[in-house]
């Protein structure tokens, strides 16, 4: 919940402007741009994201340093989960719909 | 040195050390607190401990959202999600979280409808996807994922996707500082500021600190040396009797914050009163809660919230441990009755909770920077 996750944004999405897809060490889910709204990224620019928002423009050499600084705290593979999980990818309907028992 | 060969700067690494111990007068005990559960996490997990004179103490802050969260918050939550018909869903860190009667994980097992979501966005998501169902997403976080609930509110509210609350458990930093600063048991000489939280909020809040309560402050990044060159800066402040707010991470933070984010913010929440952490008690205006412009998508405002609270077990120091008076290893329960595996409190749970990066760095498994940076 709490990591930075750097990636790229690789289009606008153009239905809905405030979402963009975002390149993420080659996952591509799509994130909200709308808290980088006084500043829109574009394509090619690179952000911070938290929890499938864009929190932050970054450069491209920090984008790096930080995907280095999770692979160091051991979190590089939960900033994947959690980029893969976006969009409710990995949603799988694991039992039928049943009324909570007491 | 040999261990420190590993990171990716390492004679910069060395030369911060050096430069502390240079800094650091040796009649005098340095208490620095970093307010962040990230920094704590990356503190324990780099060993940064060895590379500080020993009277260079870290003292580990609140800044964990699933540790503060009180029991009773988990209780409310879990039974508004009783009803039929309900989808519980939040974030991963919240899955193993004990409530009186089990964590989510554990209702899930019995039944209830409990979905893990990596966003917001997508518990939104769930709500447009099974319109016969109510979708109650369960938020924590401070500033760093406020933002992101509050816009999650704007789009469902132009929406009108009716069948989605939130269950607001969002807290502010500052007064849990100002709270940690008012407790007469606690002396401090310096903070390491948060790094995301200021992302948003900037750099600014923290001007009290260092102007009404005489305490330098230094916005950190979370690379070793981020951290140490943080505590560099705060050293040289103390050397020259100075209290300022410093920006380390100005690669990432702007002194301003994130206006768009703060924005939103001010539009969806309000401060609430009061609000109760776990181990620091009662805080005024330390929590936020949704207006009543947005009420239909308020767990709170539409659902009749039974409003349990639980006091910690006992035995277990949580408080005097979040508060930084107690070191994880003081607590009678720590590594016997309370590990990862089984938590009682939950400084335990969360891997930014400083019993479990003390558990997992220090108690289980002792590593060196050496192996640190390979795992």
């Amino acid at each position: 919940m709490c990591l930075a996750i750097p990636g790229q944004i690789v289009a606008i999405d153009s239905q809905n402007t405030h979402l963009a897809t975002v390149d993420v060490v080659g996952v591509r889910r799509k994130v909200d741009l709308g808290l980088l709204q006084d500043e829109l990224p574009v394509p090619g620019d690179w952000v911070l994201i938290h929890v499938g928002f864009a929190m932050s423009k970054i450069s491209e050499a920090d984008a790096a340093d930080q995907m280095e600084t999770l692979t160091m705290l051991g979190e590089a593979a939960a900033a994947i989960e959690e980029v893969r999980g976006y969009g409710l990818e990995n949603e799988i309907p694991d039992y039928p719909p049943q009324r909570w028992k007491q | 040195m040999k261990f420190v060969d590993e990171f990716r700067a390492p004679e910069l690494i060395a030369k911060a050390g050096e430069e502390i111990r240079k800094l650091a007068d040796s009649d005098r005990h340095y208490r620095i607190m970093e307010v962040c559960g990230g920094h704590t996490h990356a503190i324990y997990r780099f060993g940064l401990k060895d590379l500080l004179p020993a009277n260079v103490e870290l003292i580990h802050g609140p800044g964990c959202p699933v540790c503060v969260l009180p029991m009773g918050r988990i209780d409310d939550g879990l039974s508004l999600a009783a009803q039929p018909e309900f989808i519980f869903a939040a974030f991963g860190d919240m899955m193993r979280v004990p409530g009186t009667h089990g964590s989510p994980l554990e209702y899930k097992a019995r039944g209830m409808d409990v979905r893990i979501v990596y966003s917001p966005a997508d518990a939104l998501k769930l709500a447009r996807n099974n319109p016969e169902k109510h979708v109650m997403f369960f938020a924590i976080g401070f500033e760093t994922t406020a933002p992101s609930t509050a816009l999650t509110l704007v789009r469902a509210k132009a929406e009108g996707l009716n069948n989605f609350s939130v269950f607001c458990n969002h807290v502010t930093i500052i007064p849990a500082i100002r709270a940690i600063l008012d407790s007469p048991d606690m002396r401090l000489d310096g903070f390491v500021g948060p790094g995301h939280v200021s992302t948003v909020i900037g750099c600014r809040p923290y001007d009290w600190i260092a102007k009404a309560e005489g305490k330098p402050v230094v916005v950190s990044g979370f690379e070793p040396l981020d951290i140490l060159q943080s505590i560099v800066m705060l050293l040289r402040q103390l050397r020259r009797g100075e209290a300022k707010v410093e920006n380390q991470y100005t690669r990432v933070v702007p002194w301003e914050g994130n206006r768009a984010a703060l924005r939103v913010m001010a539009e969806v929440f309000e401060l609430r009163p009061y609000f109760e952490w776990r181990g620091l008690g009662f805080i005024s205006q330390s929590a936020l809660k949704i207006r009543e412009s947005y009420g239909t998508w308020d767990a709170e405002q539409r659902f009749t919230v039974p409003g349990i609270r639980v006091t910690d077990p006992k035995a277990a120091q949580c408080g005097e441990v979040l508060k930084g008076v107690l070191k994880p290893t003081q607590c009678k329960l720590f590594g016997r009755e309370c590990t990862p595996e089984q938590p009682v409190g939950a400084l335990m749970v969360s891997s930014e909770g400083s019993c479990a990066a003390y558990y997992n760095y220090e108690h289980r498994k002792p590593i060196t920077i050496a192996n640190a940076a390979t795992r």
